[in-house]
């Protein structure tokens, strides 16, 4: 007879644990950017129209620099919450992944290796999943003012400029520049990557070990020779210091400005902003000393991860493997259209991409794509992107802003504790 | 000296000033009230001119509801947080400025030092959240007004002090002699004083609580503990291409800190007139 | 008989006390423990003094320094000068003197981000309206936030927009401690109105004064939030100041040196500002 109530508790116990179950509400932290934001609602309004027993709070950071500071506050506080949108790569590396990052290896079925490698903690466990799709960074440029002056896409540094010079004869604005979001200001460098390896194959490992500077490899210091050939150039909108990304984008779409390097991202912005203008804008890597080696820079997308201290690992990551399936991915191809590749295996775009997307997947197709360098060393400078303002304004020439990079690099690394230096 | 100018001269500089705080003052908000009122297309020109639509109402309403109407929801905490940060700040700065200026002593210059470092030492953020994790506080709205009285006690006990030394020892004496205890005179005799003292303060704490945008930031994560200055954050990056949208929140989350302005711009006049500054 | 106790005891201190150790003492004790280390918030590896030196080798700290002290100096004294004499403008009973004084403390009303993004646009290079009126009447007008030579000056005049009302205020509330005795007598020895506003106004409001310029000035030195709701201290290093400097080592996850940078901070206001406060007190006590 005992039995029957300690069954009846029991019975009792399983539902109230039932009930408890019903209540999982799982904390999303992501950045603030409106992609994001629309793709994470979506993602996660599917997910609890099938699972009506988990539900979602999704919180915004602040993005760049402070939203790292956030993120790592947090984590060091146990304050994270059940998952986190964050880089990849060097960034991804910073968050000390293996203590702090849960492990989602047994959820990675779908996912692409080269994905996998940006989010690998030291210990060889994989710790995140992708969010969004694979990015170029590159130049849009506006295809009516090409077609109006007859130009044709630059394969090599000097056509670009030459491409300039015409631009500006004719009255407009060459390359949009938006030196008030800074972050922006850094694409000639970054960008520059693909033909800093195409010559010296050789820099990430060097320039990780302490053997290759940017002052001292011509190859890497290029990137900052061409910031200050545009702003020397004249091709620059007046109000560079003060336009943010937005203004960059709007010129691009609208043919305010014939050119704006960028990272493919932005073409989520043109289809949110400037719907009609979608078509009118096209992409092409950034030239370089030689059309033969010239190839796109990638950039990975920013990852999902659940922090080690979250009290819900295994709800979090039954939602994080249906972000990594095809049927997630193809959701957030419908919520923010197919603005690059995806990382997930079998997750085809749609025939009918922009028209910048179709010009950049050949590059993918060919082979010709290296990552970006803060995929491949840990190590990137935190000013970099004033330096890049300073030599884009012309307040400093460009051997000396490669020798100031050289010492931000050389704290940086300082910091990390890496060997060698 | 005010009584030695002329009817028509303080006229006269009267419609001076105001021309002047009009172009330095007003014009600043006319165009963020101009901008919150405009189509997105226009109020991305930034041009200061008058609205070709009026949208006051779509971009009010689309303002407050969005993301779940977390606007109100912000309004709420950080009007609990201000007025209970403000009442401590209040009663424990005023209590250790009464001390510091009535009894001389060696332990003056250690609270002295102490008042200096508040003011001086920028807040170490990471061990003030395992100290607020320790106590249960983290992520609480009373824990967020303690750090607001912790951060304010400097400026307090410093705006007390000084204007303490103005109010004559005399009453005190006099109501020692009547038998008071130190509370009784410390709140009935010495606070009433100091109301002029306790109104700026009130008006300048609150604000400075109200707008905080980096303590909350840190100390208050959640959802459901967003402030006002955190929800002007998160719509500056999701409005970045919508400024009327973003400007409509400018205005929007300026009217608290303006009501208790105008509230107490006139406790602050008469308390002036008792200080017996008239014309 | 027990002695009589003080009208003034001590325990008026503790509440206060209690607050301010555990929540704000305790946690900066801490942190200069964290400045002797390589610290990623996750692990601190102690190095010594290499955060310090590390610190007095960053590129910009010269300028940076430089940058703090004009930006201090300027914003302090023209909010302790404009502040008094508006205070005494705004005393002297003209026309309209109390919705004047609501519209000089208007802008401490707004919250630093929110002036932050009304003068970005304001202060727009080609579309801001400040530039739009100077086009009018013939001026080119400046980028005044990214122009390297304009962008501190520019964001030290927002800062006196800003924070000129209250201290307008802070003055207000002092002038009301003044008796009309003083100009009483002042007036029937035939003092003029500046003699009036030299003898009796600019003494009698001293402890007005050591509030105001105590507080700008330490508000001046570690100025950091209007910086970086405008410029971010640029454009590249240009409006950068030691606090923006100390910010962005702790952005970049540099934990160990941005609080080694915190302490350095520090001293730097301690030895600026305990002289003042120590011959402000002495003058106190000479009066």
């Amino acid at each position: 007879m005992k039995l029957i109530p300690s069954a009846a508790f029991l019975s009792a116990f399983t539902l109230l644990a039932g009930l408890a179950q019903a209540e999982t509400v799982l904390q999303v932290t992501t950045d603030g950017n409106a992609e994001t934001v629309a793709a994470m609602e979506a993602l996660t309004a599917a997910y609890t129209a099938a699972n009506p027993d988990v539900t979602f709070e999704i919180e915004n950071r602040p993005g760049g620099a402070e939203g790292d500071n956030l993120v790592k506050t947090r984590l060091a506080t146990g304050e994270a919450g059940d998952i986190l949108q964050y880089n990849s790569g060097s960034l991804f590396q910073a968050l000390d992944p293996a203590k702090n990052l849960a492990d989602l290896s047994d959820i990675q079925g779908n996912v692409i290796d080269s994905f996998k490698s940006v989010v690998t903690a030291s210990d060889g466990t994989v710790r995140g999943v992708p969010f969004g799709a694979a990015m170029g960074g590159g130049i849009y440029y506006n295809k009516n003012i090409y077609a109006e002056l007859g130009l044709s896409v630059p394969k090599t540094w000097d056509e670009f400029m030459a491409n300039n010079a015409k631009i500006k004869e004719a009255g407009k604005v060459a390359v949009a520049t938006t030196f008030g979001d800074t972050w922006t200001s850094q694409l000639f460098v970054l960008g520059d990557y693909f033909n800093v390896q195409a010559e010296v194959p050789s820099f990430a490992a060097d320039y990780t070990a302490n053997k290759a500077k940017y002052a001292t490899t011509p190859a890497a210091m290029r990137g900052f020779q061409y910031l200050e050939d545009v702003f020397k150039g004249g091709y620059m909108n007046e109000d560079f210091g003060a336009a943010k990304f937005d203004d960059g984008v709007r010129m691009v779409a609208t043919g305010e400005a014939a050119h704006y390097p960028m990272l493919t991202f932005a073409l989520g912005n043109i289809k949110q902003n400037f719907p009609e203008n979608l078509e009118d804008v096209g992409f092409f890597a950034q030239p370089g000393p030689s059309a033969d080696k010239n190839g796109l820079t990638v950039w990975m997308p920013a990852g999902l991860y659940v922090p080690a201290a979250s009290e819900n690992i295994e709800a979090a990551k039954a939602f994080l493997a249906f972000v990594a399936s095809v049927e997630g991915c193809e959701l957030m191809i419908k919520t923010n259209g197919a603005t690059g590749p995806y990382l997930i295996k079998d997750c085809a775009l749609p025939a009918d991409v922009p028209a910048a997307v179709a010009d950049m997947m050949p590059y993918f197709q060919a082979g010709a794509t290296a990552p970006a360098l803060e995929f491949l060393s840990p190590i990137k400078g935190p000013a970099l992107e004033q330096i890049t303002v300073e030599v884009g304004s012309g307040i400093r020439p460009t051997a000396e802003a490669a020798a100031l990079y050289d010492q931000d690099v050389e704290k940086q690394a300082k910091q990390l504790g890496l060997p060698n230096w | 000296m005010s009584t030695s100018f002329s009817r028509a001269r303080r006229r006269n500089m009267g419609i001076a000033a105001t021309a002047v705080a009009f172009v330095v003052f007003i014009l600043p908000f006319l165009f963020t009230f101009l901008m919150a009122v405009k189509t997105k297309k226009e109020a991305a020109l930034f041009l200061f001119s008058w609205p070709s639509e009026w949208h006051f109402w779509a971009n009010l309403t689309e303002v407050i509801k969005a993301r779940n109407y977390m606007l109100l929801l912000a309004y709420f905490n950080s009007t609990v947080i201000t007025v209970a940060a403000v009442a401590g700040l209040v009663v424990f700065g005023a209590m250790v400025g009464y001390v510091l200026q009535r009894r001389p002593s060696g332990w003056n210059r250690v609270i002295y030092a102490g008042v200096l470092m508040g003011l001086m030492v920028p807040p170490a953020v990471v061990p003030t959240i395992w100290v607020l994790q320790g106590l249960g506080l983290f992520k609480t709205i009373h824990g967020m007004v303690l750090i607001q009285v912790a951060y304010g006690l400097a400026f307090s006990v410093l705006l007390y002090r000084s204007f303490i030394g103005t109010i004559p020892r005399d009453l005190d004496e006099a109501a020692i002699i009547d038998g008071a205890k130190p509370l009784a005179i410390f709140f009935k005799v010495i606070l009433p004083l100091l109301k002029p003292v306790t109104v700026t303060l009130i008006v300048v704490q609150s604000i400075a609580i109200f707008n905080d945008f980096t303590n909350p930031l840190y100390y208050l994560p959640g959802k459901d503990n967003v402030t006002v200055q955190l929800t002007l954050f998160n719509f500056q990056s999701q409005f970045q291409s919508q400024f009327n949208l973003l400007f409509m929140n400018i205005l929007l989350v300026t009217i608290p800190p303006l009501l208790v302005f105008i509230f107490f711009n006139r406790q602050i006049v008469a308390g002036m007139t008792a200080g017996a500054v008239k014309g | 008989m027990t002695r009589r106790r003080s009208p003034y005891p001590y325990w008026f201190v503790l509440p206060a006390a209690v607050v301010f150790v555990t929540l704000f003492l305790v946690p900066t004790v801490a942190s200069l423990w964290f400045s002797l280390t390589r610290w990623d918030l996750f692990e601190a590896h102690f190095i010594g003094l290499d955060n310090y030196r590390q610190f007095f080798k960053e590129p910009f700290l010269v300028q940076g320094l430089v940058n703090t002290l004009i930006y201090a100096v300027l914003t302090s004294g023209t909010k302790s000068v404009l502040g008094l004499l508006l205070a005494v403008l705004l005393t002297s009973g003209i026309l309209w003197q109390g919705f004047l004084r609501s519209v000089v403390f208007f802008p401490v009303l707004v919250s630093t981000i929110g002036v932050g993004i009304t003068f970005a646009a304001l202060m727009h290079p080609t579309k801001g309206a400040i530039n739009v009126a100077l086009a009018y009447v013939g001026i080119d007008g400046p980028a005044w936030l990214s122009d390297p030579g304009l962008a501190l000056y520019s964001v030290a005049f927002i800062d006196l927009w800003k924070g000129v009302g209250l201290a307008t205020l802070i003055y207000i509330a002092g002038l009301a401690a003044i008796s009309p005795d003083y100009y009483e007598a002042a007036r029937i020895d035939g003092a003029t109105r500046v003699q009036q506003f030299w003898r009796v106004t600019v003494p009698l409001v001293r402890p007005a004064t050591v509030t105001v310029v105590t507080l700008s000035l330490i508000g001046g030195l570690r100025s950091f939030d209007i910086i970086w709701a405008t410029t971010k201290g640029g454009p590249g290093f240009a409006s950068d100041v030691l606090a923006s400097v100390i910010y962005k080592q702790y952005q970049a996850g540099f934990y160990g040196l941005a609080t080694a940078g915190n302490v350095i901070l520090f001293a730097l206001i301690a030895i600026i500002i305990l002289p003042l406060t120590w011959w402000f007190n002495k003058r106190e006590v000479d009066l």
